[in-house]
């Protein structure tokens, strides 16, 4: 590996916690570790003996297990902890759980959950790694690092790319995350959304900002469809889902007017119909399915880096032969 | 001693009331290099009795007052049951009276039970033991116009006053922090300046309309303060408060997402705090009031959306003010005296606080160290509740004592 020793910090909690040398270590950690999916034994031995436990207070069926088969490849105890059916349904508090968490010596804490900030203030309580599962409105870390690595395995790098992020900016932590991350790794991001779906305060993020989605789209290397939520389109965000559909949905017209070799990405799951037209995501620029792959890939490399702190070269020594 | 800061003098008291000259036997307090100021008083303190005694107690919350200088404060309506009838605000008064550390004068729920669709008993409660002259839905904002125009001119029949929560409900659906920079960051719903700006706004002009007065609660924003300036320009009868910690912390804090930080209305950013300090300063702003809010340890420890809104504020007042308005050089101890005294008792229609420390006013005042520096400490708090948005901080000034009608109720910066 030729990165100096960036170590990560302690948590994943934000996109803006990783350097461009932490971040490129995850992607590069991460190139390493796919290839383990190519081997007919998918394991690695490196987390055996840690447990990681998913802490899961939103339904999300697809992270989950990402992060469930990320840990198990390198051979952790997993735990799966979801809301449903447990003592937080009962009126546990925050704290609680994660007081439970630290007694039964979790060593990394993936956390789900619908407010914003809630893995902060789990990080305040238990003494393991705490990595953001998406947390509200704010940020999904992990899901703009498996972006990243999409487009940089795609299209060959991510200085100077340019990236349109569309939809619903305003409650979206993918954006967010995002918009932090690429802005790190040099890309030039555009977010792209009606006015009601865009904050207050977007002017200070590190991005551009447009309405008009058929201006941007020629100019762009990526785009990426942000999901809109079945509540949006009844909350008076936009008059009707068939506006909204023609203003800013992709369709095959719009679809052909991106460069060539433009990408089209989405972290699913999909309105087919009404942010992407099922031609758009069933073709060949769709690198949606592609992003379920890597993100185990990704959410590998965050697990070991933050739990194993050695380089994938050092695996070697652990009886692994990856690099 | 000097009082309000100026010449050092000596003070005499005898059977509650300031007096010219030394009284035979009397005892001496050396108060050399204090400053002096009528006690303070509160227009708004939560002081969660009856209800929530988990989380503070009158006895507790008064306590919590006379350290902090104070001795006279308004309890807000909001407890369970709602001090919306005479029975409700007599029994916090007469708990108020038993604990005897400062002066409890209930505020009177506007509207039954908060819910902002019919006038509570107003006149009931004015004419109970209680006297209520301030009215407040706080936490809740009358956001009825007509309903806010009744109650404007009903208070006028027994010179009372609506203290308006000004915070439009649909323009704040969900919301938890300012909205700007940092909400669309922290991806925090946002809670926009306008929400509060909008309610001013109109009831100043309803307030202008029937010729009633308006006080309005913690306001928070640049844009409030360009209102209520404009109104008073006009020569309405319109008051405003601000609260300590919208003179000191900005939204910068709810970064954390420690909820010791989530209130109501939501800390703003560096341009409204000053903004807001200059309008103290010249007048346009009429008191400083605590929105002392206590809550309990599980309402606090929570993720953010979860978490109870408010903040203690009693001991720090004081303090927070002296290091906002005082060693920033905008107000003086008798500008501090003015606002955090002499006007709130004006709105509040006391006649025994916020007097000039002369012969013959009542002795209720407060000795503070100009000097002195306090490292905030939430483990010593009188109050039952911790959640100090100032823990670790360090602020100038300091209560020594405070007397209630010539009886000491703090000496030496403890209970007396």
């Amino acid at each position: 590996m030729t990165h100096p020793q960036t170590a990560l910090p302690q948590h994943l909690l934000s996109a803006a916690d990783l350097s461009r040398d932490n971040a490129l270590l995850v992607l590069d950690t991460a190139e390493e570790l796919a290839r383990v999916a190519d081997r007919p034994i998918k394991k690695l031995p490196t987390l055996r003996g840690r447990t990681v436990v998913n802490l899961f207070f939103e339904d999300s069926t697809r992270t989950r297990t990402s992060f469930e088969v990320a840990a198990k490849r390198l051979s952790a105890d997993v735990i799966n902890f979801s809301a449903k059916g447990s003592s937080v349904s009962k009126g546990e508090s925050l704290k609680d759980t994660a007081l439970t968490l630290e007694a039964m010596g979790a060593d990394a804490v993936v956390c789900r959950h619908g407010a914003s900030g809630a893995p902060h203030r789990l990080a305040h309580w238990i003494r393991g790694s705490v990595v953001n599962a998406g947390d509200g409105t704010h940020e999904h870390p992990t899901q703009a690092l498996l972006d990243a690595f999409t487009m940089r395995s795609r299209l060959g790098r991510l200085e100077a790319l340019r990236v349109a992020i569309v939809g619903d900016v305003l409650h979206s932590r993918v954006a967010r995350s995002n918009v932090l991350l690429l802005s790190t790794l040099g890309a030039e991001v555009t977010v792209v959304a009606p006015p009601t779906l865009l904050p207050v305060g977007v002017e200070h993020w590190p991005c551009a900002v447009s309405y008009d989605l058929d201006g941007v789209l020629p100019k762009s290397d990526v785009v990426m469809m942000l999901r809109v939520q079945r509540e949006r389109m009844y909350g008076g965000f936009f008059p009707t889902t068939r506006e909204y559909s023609r203003r800013y949905g992709l369709d095959a017209r719009r679809m052909a007017t991106l460069p060539d070799d433009a990408i089209v990405m989405h972290p699913g799951p999909m309105n087919r119909g009404v942010e992407i037209a099922a031609e758009v995501a069933d073709s060949v620029r769709s690198t949606i399915v592609e992003q379920v792959a890597n993100g185990v890939s990704v959410r590998m490399a965050v697990l070991y880096l933050l739990l194993g702190g050695a380089f994938v070269s050092d695996m070697a020594g652990a009886g692994a032969d990856v690099a | 001693m000097r009082p309000l800061g100026l010449d050092a003098t000596d003070l005499f008291v005898e059977d509650g009331a300031l007096v010219d000259e030394a009284p035979a036997g009397a005892q001496v307090l050396d108060a050399d290099g204090l400053v002096a100021l009528p006690g303070l008083v509160d227009l708004h303190t939560h002081l969660r009795e009856p209800g929530r005694e988990d989380a503070e107690t009158v006895e507790t919350g008064t306590l919590a007052a006379a350290l902090g200088g104070f001795t006279a404060v308004h309890a807000m309506a909001n407890t369970e049951p709602v001090a919306d009838v005479a029975g409700v605000v007599e029994q916090v008064w007469r708990l108020g009276l038993e604990a005897g550390y400062c002066d409890v004068h209930p505020v009177g729920a506007v509207t039954v039970g908060l819910a902002g669709e019919q006038l509570a008993e107003l006149g009931a409660m004015a004419d109970s033991a209680a006297r209520v002259r301030v009215f407040s839905d706080d936490g809740r904002c009358v956001h009825d116009p007509l309903l806010m125009r009744r109650a404007l001119e009903y208070v006028k029949a027994f010179d009372g006053v609506v203290a308006q929560h000004a915070q439009d409900p649909r323009l704040t659906e969900g919301a938890q922090m300012n909205e700007g920079a940092q909400s669309a960051r922290l991806g925090l719903a946002g809670w926009p300046a306008v929400a509060e700006e909008a309610v001013i706004a109109r009831d100043c002009l309803l307030a202008a309309h029937v010729g009633s007065r308006v006080h309005f609660c913690h306001v928070s924003t640049a844009g409030s303060v360009e209102i209520v300036r404009w109104a008073k320009r006009k020569g309405w009868n319109v008051t405003a408060e601000v609260t300590p910690h919208h003179l000191l912390l900005t939204d910068d804090l709810v970064a954390s997402y420690d909820p010791v930080f989530k209130v109501n209305p939501p800390l703003r950013s560096s341009e409204d705090v000053e903004a807001l300090r200059d309008a103290l300063a010249d007048g346009t702003i009429d008191a400083v009031a605590t929105d002392h809010a206590p809550h309990a340890l599980e309402d606090k420890e929570t993720e953010w959306a979860a978490a109870a809104f408010g903040m203690t504020g009693l001991e720090t007042a004081l303090s927070v003010v002296a290091a906002a308005m005082v060693e920033t050089g905008r107000l003086d101890w008798s500008g501090v005296a003015d606002r955090m005294s002499v006007r709130p008792a004006r709105i509040g229609r006391l006649t025994a606080q916020g007097q000039p420390l002369l012969p013959g006013a009542p002795a209720n005042l407060v000795l503070l160290d100009p000097a002195a520096r306090v490292v905030v400490d939430p483990s010593t708090s009188a109050s039952r509740s911790r959640n100090t948005p100032y823990a670790g901080r360090e602020l100038p000034a300091r209560v020594v004592a405070t007397f209630l009608r010539g009886r000491p109720t703090v000496l030496d910066g403890k209970p007396a």
